[in-house]
């Protein structure tokens, strides 16, 4: 009898945070900020927001496939620094310089089958020698940041390229390219997902391993697949970053991004133990991540103190969905 | 005579759904007593009810003559109940010696292992099962049948006042189960009290003293073995009068009615390990050949070469004049199709639809450019769910929401989707109440008449003697004999069994 | 009966093969460097090996009782780096105080740890991530994101600069204190064989009547007083507190307890061996620094790191070969 009381109260919480956790918490962001921080009902706050949130919400959409099918790639981050480092040395090369045209699509094409072929390391480490995801993609997680950080000798690399900038300055009716972007990829990853075999396959693998190939499912090759997308997009997103600056930094583009795409990815509602992919949650869990990030910065939080903000985030992510799964 | 336990209108739900609805069992001091019912009547709950896994919704339980409130396994254990489950609570990678000792270890200044002593104490428990074993060793580098006894050795060098033991037989061989039944007496003449739950019924009859039979998570009554008969328990655990058994037959099945068409398939000397050593068989169109044997005697792993999941380490396989699949998915391009025996694990996906589960197997042929035709979909899953009878709300129901018999008809008309030539069917009625059971059976008939070919394992020898036209029986991953249909009674499948026993033994 | 007692050589490698090879492997590599370099084997190298790589050991013990658990902590080269920091404030009041407190605050993170992973029930590598991140962020907080510099008069730094025999620094002495501690719980004690049974199957230790949730609490309270004692040795071997440390440290602990031949799906493991993985891993970068000394080789700081995983992925490579090797095994037998 007693314990009636605490229940009903929590049944009017609970389901309503459960289910909509996410919503809510953009909700209570966007408030706070309406009535706090200074300036934030302008053009500038959201181009600034628009720019920053859609290399967060491309990494989180491929993590949200990753997960998808019951695995993690903590190696996003670090295969950003690679595509990234690889850009400016391809068109800043004499061949860059000789054939602009031809070096640009180099510059962008070269970076994202090096990504790829990450993606293809991560994928064959998990699902042909059965390494758990976490310690397969930790070997690029580090060696990926070395790698770049290696070819391009730890330097800053600077540069002037309008067209490549195009990447991450480019404005479209308005909004800036990056944003447009992300949102074409949701489309392509939705579609994917809720109409092609590839999409049921992850959804099935995902939901139960055994059961799938059982029924015939192409278990390893999706799987590869998973993971080429990711790292494919996470390569994308380097790039974006690197055009954003104008310089590429090993050392720092990309740094902690696996945090940032994993917490995106849970808050949008992807279960860690597989079998869900919602691909415009992550887009909401990224644009939650911004906000809350931009939220700090813009009320002269310091950084080293957004940093356990972020922690908070995903334990409490994390924690309202495993209440969720019982 | 005293009573040691008595649980009382014991109720427990999961998630609203009710395991156990008002059951109730007393068990006397040495006494052996059994427990028996379907799969899914609530055998496993009402134990973990008792040893603390489980927190009871209602009802009472008097252990030892007061009130029990156990909450975890190790109080239990305290307290006088030691439990062997089913599913194996041993840690392989562990020595033999910790698998026994573990949280009991004799210690030297109350905190150092003192393992010359644990070693010595081990071995002298398991002596008196017979078993001389280097105890140091990895349990898992030791048979199923040593681990079980191993398990055993465990729960009864704790001093129980109470062992419960759950399907203790099911991986042992029949010396091996004289050996078990030897320690049972000894733990009752020395005044222990064994709840012993098993599938085997003859089993019963050799070592138990009385019968609490369970059924849809209630006990439906408790009787004296030697006042009862095995038709008298079944018909118990059905629910149904036992003169009508007696006479309307077990099954929905008719075998030995078929007309053997071309031949589909033969496995000719096949060996995939050690579990299956040497099999042959040979299936014809509009036939169903059963696979007749025991637990451990090579089955499932004759299903899962024929289906391409083990690699054959010896033999040949032709398909309809084809070689053999090296993978499920070129199984299933071939025309086979897998009802797998654990629903749970390998068979249903259970966060998906049932509209997704069921054609899971038939997405390449529902495809075009890599996009699935979905209309096309749901008229064949909207056909299906009709033609077997499917109940659920609609096809975007999630799958774990139904009940057994229902998760199993998806998981069937999964495969009869996809009309492959060969369905190999392992264990389709188990955990299925009888009605769909019935009806599963029937499905499973009209499929063959329709010219297809179906290889049946069931551990139901009333269904496989009633349903298969040919019966192929195996023993120890060898195939040692075949029966044939009209003729085949349950008697003569148990001979064909019993037969090999001697000639191995 | 009494055969089974006595010793076999054979029976015992190939029981423990993959730690043999470790031992064998580390005695070749040292033999390899004695006899190549002539500095290899001075007191200079040995001591400051030893120093260095003391960190690293600690962290990997400590890695070594999670892993075994089944479970990781990513967040162990974060809390080094926190407690890094607490030492060199503490610094001024004497080693004797420095060190205990700030081992303290590593454990209080293992504690935050096991809170997330036992009572929420969080799965451990995102626990860990998360403590890994506010751990950082909050070296970075108290230290004002600088180094801070340890007090040179009290005794602390003599932790790290002073050698017993002229040869082994106080800090590889204290690690190895701890190590014969914690070998003795993991072998000896009811407590080390719950925490390998736990990884040997969950269900199985909670249905045995084992405290299993006592036993994961601890491991991460293990881990977390490792990577203190790191933190505390960081600083009193650099001078200075290190809040931007830390950096992979939890990939090379991984590393080194992989290649001791602990399963990475928990239930087995030794703390010898995995001292001998986290040596080997020390003494490659310790024969590749040499090498690049006599210019045989010349590569930056950055290979460092590719190194470390290229390590880590032989490793793999080798062990997902030998346990599919046992299963064959297993399954003849």
């Amino acid at each position: 009898m007693s314990q009636s009381n605490p229940t009903q109260t929590s049944l009017q919480i609970g389901p309503l945070l459960r289910d909509h956790g996410g919503v809510v918490a953009l909700i209570v962001i966007l408030a706070f900020n309406i009535l706090f921080t200074p300036n934030f009902l302008q053009l500038q706050t959201l181009f600034v927001n628009i720019s920053q949130v859609a290399t967060i919400a491309i990494v989180a959409m491929g993590m949200t496939l990753v997960i998808a099918t019951g695995g993690i790639d903590l190696s996003v981050g670090a295969v950003m620094a690679l595509a990234g480092a690889l850009a400016p040395l391809i068109f800043q090369s004499q061949f860059g310089v000789d054939y602009p045209a031809l070096g640009i699509a180099a510059a962008l094409v070269v970076p994202l089958l090096v990504a790829g072929a990450c993606g293809m390391f991560n994928g064959v480490m998990v699902a042909v020698l059965n390494v758990q995801p976490i310690i397969a993609t930790l070997i690029l997680f580090i060696s990926g940041r070395g790698i770049a950080q290696v070819l391009t000798n730890g330097n800053l690399q600077t540069f002037s390229n309008k067209s490549f900038s195009y990447l991450g300055t480019g404005k479209v009716l308005g909004l800036p390219f990056q944003g447009w972007l992300a949102l074409a990829i949701a489309v392509i990853l939705f579609l994917v997902i809720s109409r092609t075999i590839f999409g049921r396959y992850v959804l099935a693998i995902g939901g139960n391993e055994r059961a799938a190939r059982l029924a015939g499912g192409p278990v390893t090759k999706v799987k590869i697949g998973v993971y080429m997308i990711c790292a494919g997009l996470a390569g994308l997103a380097g790039l974006i970053v690197v055009a954003i600056n104008s310089a590429s930094d090993a050392a720092r583009n990309g740094n902690l991004m696996e945090l940032d795409a994993i917490a995106a990815a849970v808050v949008g509602g992807a279960l860690l133990q597989g079998g869900r992919a919602p691909i415009f949650g992550a887009i909401l869990g990224a644009v939650i991540i911004q906000l809350v990030k931009y939220t700090l910065l813009a009320n002269g939080v310091e950084d080293e103190v957004a940093l356990i903000a972020k922690a908070g985030i995903i334990l409490a992510a994390v924690y309202v969905q495993q209440t969720r799964k019982e | 005579m005293t009573t040691l336990l008595e649980m009382n209108a014991i109720r427990k739900a999961f998630n609203g759904v009710a395991a156990l609805s008002g059951a109730s069992i007393a068990i006397e001091r040495g006494e052996v007593h059994a427990l028996i019912g379907q799969n899914g009547a609530g055998k496993s709950t009402m134990i973990k009810v008792l040893t603390g896994v489980y927190h009871r919704d209602g009802g009472t339980i008097l252990f030892n003559g007061a009130e029990s409130v156990l909450t975890t396994p190790r109080e239990a254990q305290a307290t006088g109940i030691a439990t062997i489950y089913q599913e194996l609570n041993l840690v392989p990678l562990r020595s033999v010696t910790e698998n026994v000792m573990l949280g009991y270890e004799p210690k030297r200044l109350g905190t150092f292992i003192n393992w010359r002593e644990a070693h010595r104490r081990t071995r002298e428990i398991l002596m008196r099962f017979g078993i001389d074993i280097d105890v140091k060793m990895p349990l898992g580098s030791y048979s199923t049948a040593i681990q079980q006894l191993v398990a055993i050795a465990r729960a009864v060098s704790l001093d129980a006042k109470l062992v419960i033991m759950d399907e203790p037989t099911s991986s042992l061989d029949a010396s091996e189960v004289k050996v078990l039944f030897g320690v049972v007496r000894g733990l009752r003449d020395a005044g222990v009290s064994v709840l012993y739950v098993s599938h085997f019924l003859d089993e019963l009859f050799e070592i138990c003293d009385r019968v609490t039979t369970m059924r849809d998570g209630q006990t439906v009554g408790c009787v004296k073995l030697a006042e009862t008969t095995k038709l008298e328990l079944i018909a118990g655990m059905l629910g149904r009068d036992p003169d009508e058994i007696a006479q309307a037959g077990m099954t929905e099945f008719g075998g030995g009615a078929a007309k053997q068409g071309e031949v589909l398939l033969t496995a000719q000397d096949i060996a995939t390990g050690p579990r299956l050593s040497k099999f042959d068989m040979t299936l014809h169109r509009g036939e169903i050949v059963g696979l007749g044997g025991l637990l451990g005697a090579g089955r499932t792993e004759a299903a899962r070469a024929l289906f391409g999941v083990d690699a054959l380490t010896r033999g040949k396989i032709t398909l309809k004049g084809a070689g053999a699949p090296n993978s499920p998915a070129e199984a299933i391009r071939a025309g086979l199709g897998f009802l797998t025996e654990d629903r749970k694990a390998e068979g249903i996906i259970p966060g998906m639809s049932v509209r997704e589960n069921l054609t899971l197997a038939l997405l390449p042929k529902l495809t075009r450019n890599g996009q699935i035709d979905r209309a096309r979909e749901r008229q064949l899953v909207q056909k299906y769910i009709d033609a077997l009878g499917i109940k659920t709300a609609d096809m975007e129901q999630p799958i774990r929401e139904l009940s057994g018999g229902n998760q199993q008809k998806v998981l069937l008309a999964r495969w009869l989707a996809n009309e492959p030539d060969i369905l190999i069917l392992d264990e389709p009625t188990r955990g299925v109440d009888v009605g769909a059971k019935r009806e599963i059976q029937m499905i499973i008939r009209d499929y063959v008449d329709r010219g297809f070919g179906v290889v049946l394992i069931s551990s139901e020898f009333e269904e496989l003697v009633e349903g298969a036209d040919r019966i192929v029986v195996l023993n120890e991953g060898r195939s040692i004999g075949e029966l044939k249909n009209p003729g085949i009674t349950e008697h003569k499948l148990v001979q064909a069994l019993a037969h090999t026993d001697e000639v191995t033994a | 009966m009494l055969n089974s007692d006595a010793f076999d050589l054979r029976k015992y490698v190939s029981r423990n093969s993959q730690s043999v090879a470790v031992w064998i492997a580390l005695f070749a590599l040292i033999a390899f460097g004695l006899l190549r370099y002539d500095n290899f084997g001075g007191a200079y190298n040995v001591s400051s090996f030893l120093n260095y790589n003391s960190m690293f050991i600690v962290i990997s013990m400590g890695m070594c009782f999670v892993i075994i658990t089944g479970g990781i902590d990513l967040s162990v080269g974060s809390v080094a780096a926190f407690t890094s920091v607490v030492a060199a404030y503490l610094s001024p009041y004497g080693l004797e105080v420095a060190l205990p407190l700030a081992v303290l605050v590593g454990v209080a993170f293992g504690a935050l740890n096991a809170f997330c992973i036992i009572v929420l029930r969080i799965p451990p590598f995102i626990a860990t991530l998360a403590t890994m991140l506010g751990a950082k962020g909050g070296a970075l907080v108290i230290s004002g994101a600088s180094t801070i510099a340890v007090d040179w008069g009290s005794n602390f730094t003599r932790m790290g600069m002073e050698k017993v025999f002229n040869l082994f620094p106080w800090s590889i002495v204290i690690v190895a204190i701890v190590g014969v501690f914690l070998w003795i719980i993991l072998e000896t004690t009811s407590l080390g064989r719950t925490i390998l049974a736990i990884g040997g199957g969950e269900d199985a230790s909670t249905l045995m009547g084992l405290k299993v949730n006592r036993a994961k609490a601890l491991v991460y309270l293990i881990s977390g007083g490792c990577a203190g004692l790191a933190g505390v040795i960081l600083a009193s071997g650099f001078g200075a507190g290190q809040p931007l440390e830390g950096i992979a440290w939890e990939l090379s602990a991984i590393a080194s307890v992989v290649v001791g031949g602990t399963l990475l799906t928990g239930g087995l493991g030794s703390i010898p061996a995995t001292v001998a993985g986290a040596l080997l891993l020390g003494l490659v970068f310790n024969i590749l620094n040499f090498e690049n000394g006599r210019g045989t080789i010349s590569f930056s700081a950055y290979w460092q790191m590719v190194i470390r995983g290229g390590f880590l992925f032989a490793v793999i490579l080798f062990q997902s070969r030998m346990t599919k090797g046992r299963k064959a095994k297993g399954a003849t037998a």
